[in-house]
């Protein structure tokens, strides 16, 4: 097998269209790029005005651990849908938001000076290890969930992309750093929690974790920053750059003969879904009450793949509803069914890649054409 | 631990059963590009096989060496059943057959999870009970045979893709296939046949494995990542460079495992191996090409 991909089949999401080189107006794409702002709107205000609403409070919750699942998914889109790169591991920057948060939290629940219990478990005297040390402080922590992707991804990115490892290698590579973060976690059990993982938080900086009224709040902010991701996407997909990107994914060679750095835009996408999946783990802590390696490791990591592939990894809405459906789905079936959501989510992957690769985002077009395609022989015929 | 040599051969026993994991993928993934994630559950199916062959023939002895071509034959059938369901319509998306293995590598460890709860008990044959003493470690024959198996293993596929009319038409389909097509390979039928192969050699470690630690639902899971990068490193269907990978990877955690913990020393290694493939992201050994990139 040579290194080099496959060009992606077209109606893999938009393709490059050679006639948009000057940017002159396009009627169409007006509509299309503003429709999607149109689209955003109405989902900002089912997620912040509508659900709140309806929703009792353990419901608003969920939705709340849905739509972190969903940050991560937008992230997931831009750097696979659009960018080519299957990111197998974002469980990796999921734990980086998500333990910089349980770290704070841990420490704010136990008090000024504290130790947190399970390390005082082990052993009574022990110090606080140095690196818990500046997650007392809560804007130190707010930093470290946006920074710590950020350098953690652009390391990790440039030494990947400049080497010009991608496809497949990329995935199981990638992968692999999530089942080694996983193994790390769970087997440095005095240090970060182990296998348990982290839980019992009382105070979300300073607000008490246990008050209804200030869990909703926190649903507001997931959403909100959900909204936030999802403009975020919508922007960089319109702009010159979501165009060199999708250059990339189809024609890497190319875009390096047109001057450009293909490592240099994957990574640009690459950093860009760190910081989302960061952010969605870092809100996942006070929502959930809980991380653990499990939600971290290569099946978690796979789950949140899961979502936009199922959405349809190209579009801008399909990576998010697809999380969002999928994590409702695991939640409400893995009650009622319990092991029997496993199989209904191995059928999804198998199905879906092999029927529906561009995910349940790419139904309408499909249906459309269909009944195009059978209505215009028919009306040849009456004619 | 007893002896500094201890590390030196449980790590080259987890090494070659490493090896048989990564043979089988360094057919189905270095010569066809398939990535098959499934290719983890295919050794627990082989760990299932020893425990049926155990149950219908009673001497431990006896039912290890049916269970090797049962195994193959299973693991194979599977892969074969994969192969016609579901990755024939994907070899022109590769990271597609990642996605859609995965469902079934899901399925495959939620079944064995839902029949064996707590894993297949294989009863260790008798005759593989003594130890060979080398530098006062006492060293367990199973792991002994382990390494034999192993190397048988890939003495037959080595022997297979050099020498059989089989193995040139693999070579001649995986260099190019419309040649090989043109000059009257049938080369579906190669690829369905290459599937097996490679699936039964997974059925084989599966067997192997069953000896050396429990079997349970993660089995799969446990080897699959570390022999796609065995694989990789080694460099793509070169089968030497597996070889070395393999024992390489098993030998380094063994003496990481004793320095430190487990779980570590399975980080350092992913580690260890994800910075060499910065620095050789072809791999130990490469077929030069004129590809791109």
């Amino acid at each position: 097998m040579s290194a080099t991909e496959p060009e992606e089949t077209p109606g893999d999401g938009p393709v490059l269209d050679p006639t948009r080189a000057g940017r002159q107006f396009s009627a169409s794409e007006f509509g299309r790029s503003w429709g999607s702002l149109v689209g955003i709107g109405l989902f900002a205000l089912v997620l912040l005005v509508v659900a709140p609403a309806l929703l009792s409070d353990f419901r608003l919750n969920n939705l709340g651990k849905y739509c972190c699942w969903a940050i991560v998914a937008v992230g997931i889109g831009l750097a696979w849908g659009r960018g080519g790169m299957l990111v197998m591991g974002q469980g990796v920057f999921f734990a980086l938001g998500a333990y910089a948060m349980a770290m704070h939290l841990t420490l704010e629940s136990g008090g000024p000076d504290s130790i947190p219990v399970f390390m005082i478990l082990y052993d009574p005297l022990a110090p606080l290890p140095a690196f818990w040390e500046p997650f007392r402080s809560g804007a130190f922590t707010i930093i470290a969930v946006v920074v710590a992707p950020v350098v953690v991804a652009g390391v990790l990115g440039f030494a990947i992309f400049k080497r010009r490892v991608k496809g497949a290698y990329f995935a199981i590579l990638s992968q692999a750093l999530a089942v080694a973060l996983a193994y790390l976690i769970g087997g440095t059990i005095k240090l970060t929690g182990g296998d348990t993982g982290l839980s019992d938080f009382k105070f979300f900086f300073g607000y008490d974790l246990n008050d209804p009224a200030n869990k909703r709040f926190i649903y507001t902010i997931v959403a909100g920053l959900l909204v936030v991701c999802l403009l975020v996407a919508w922007q960089l997909y319109r702009s010159r750059f979501g165009e060199l990107l999708v250059a990339t994914r189809d024609a890497e060679e190319r875009v390096r003969f047109l001057g450009h750095d293909p490592a240099n835009i994957k990574l640009v996408a690459f950093v860009v879904a760190a910081v989302m999946a960061s952010i969605g783990g870092a809100l996942f802590v006070p929502i959930a009450g809980i991380i653990s390696p499990k939600e971290i490791g290569a099946a978690a990591s796979i789950f949140m793949l899961a979502g936009a592939a199922f959405g349809g990894r190209a579009s801008l809405f399909g990576p998010v509803l697809g999380a969002l459906l999928l994590g409702y789905g695991r939640s409400t079936l893995s009650e009622s069914i319990q092991d029997g959501w496993i199989y209904v989510l191995a059928l999804l992957f198998i199905f879906v890649t092999l029927l529906l690769p561009a995910g349940i985002a790419s139904l309408p077009g499909r249906i459309n054409n269909y009944v195009a395609s059978k209505r215009a022989p028919s009306q040849r015929g009456t004619a | 631990m007893e002896s500094l040599i201890a590390p030196f051969l449980n790590g080259t026993a987890d090494g070659a059963l490493l090896l048989i994991a990564a043979l089988g993928l360094a057919l189905t993934f270095g010569q066809m590009g398939v990535i098959n994630m499934a290719h983890g559950e295919f050794l627990l199916a082989g760990a299932v096989c020893a425990y049926w062959t155990q149950q219908v023939v009673s001497n431990t002895d006896l039912s290890i060496l049916i269970a090797l071509p049962v195994a193959f034959l299973v693991a194979g059938a599977l892969g074969l059943l994969l192969e016609v369901t579901i990755i024939q319509w994907m070899y022109d998306r590769p990271l597609d057959t990642l996605l859609a293995t995965v469902g079934v590598s899901l399925a495959l460890q939620q079944i064995f999870l839902q029949k064996y709860p707590s894993g297949v008990p294989v009863e260790k044959p008798s005759l593989l009970d003594g130890q060979l003493d080398i530098f006062g470690y006492a060293w367990p024959l199973r792991q002994v045979f382990t390494i034999v198996l192993a190397l048988a293993c890939l003495a037959g596929l080595g022997a297979m893709l050099k020498y059989t009319s089989f193995g040139r038409r693999i070579r001649a389909t995986v260099q190019n296939r419309a040649l090989a097509e043109t000059l009257g390979v049938a080369t579906r039928n190669v690829d369905r046949i290459t599937f097996f192969v490679g699936s039964g050699l997974a059925g084989v470690g599966g067997v192997a494995a069953s000896l050396i630690g429990g079997t349970n639902s993660q089995l799969g899971t446990r080897y699959i990542i570390l022999a796609f990068l065995v694989v990789v490193a080694g460099g793509l269907g070169q089968l030497r460079g597996a070889v070395i990978a393999a024992w390489t990877v098993g030998v380094v955690t063994a003496y990481l495992a004793d320095w430190t913990t487990g779980s570590l020393a399975q980080v350092i290694t992913f580690v260890l191996v994800v910075i060499f493939l910065q620095v050789k992201p072809q791999g130990l050994f490469t077929v030069r090409t004129r590809g791109l990139a």
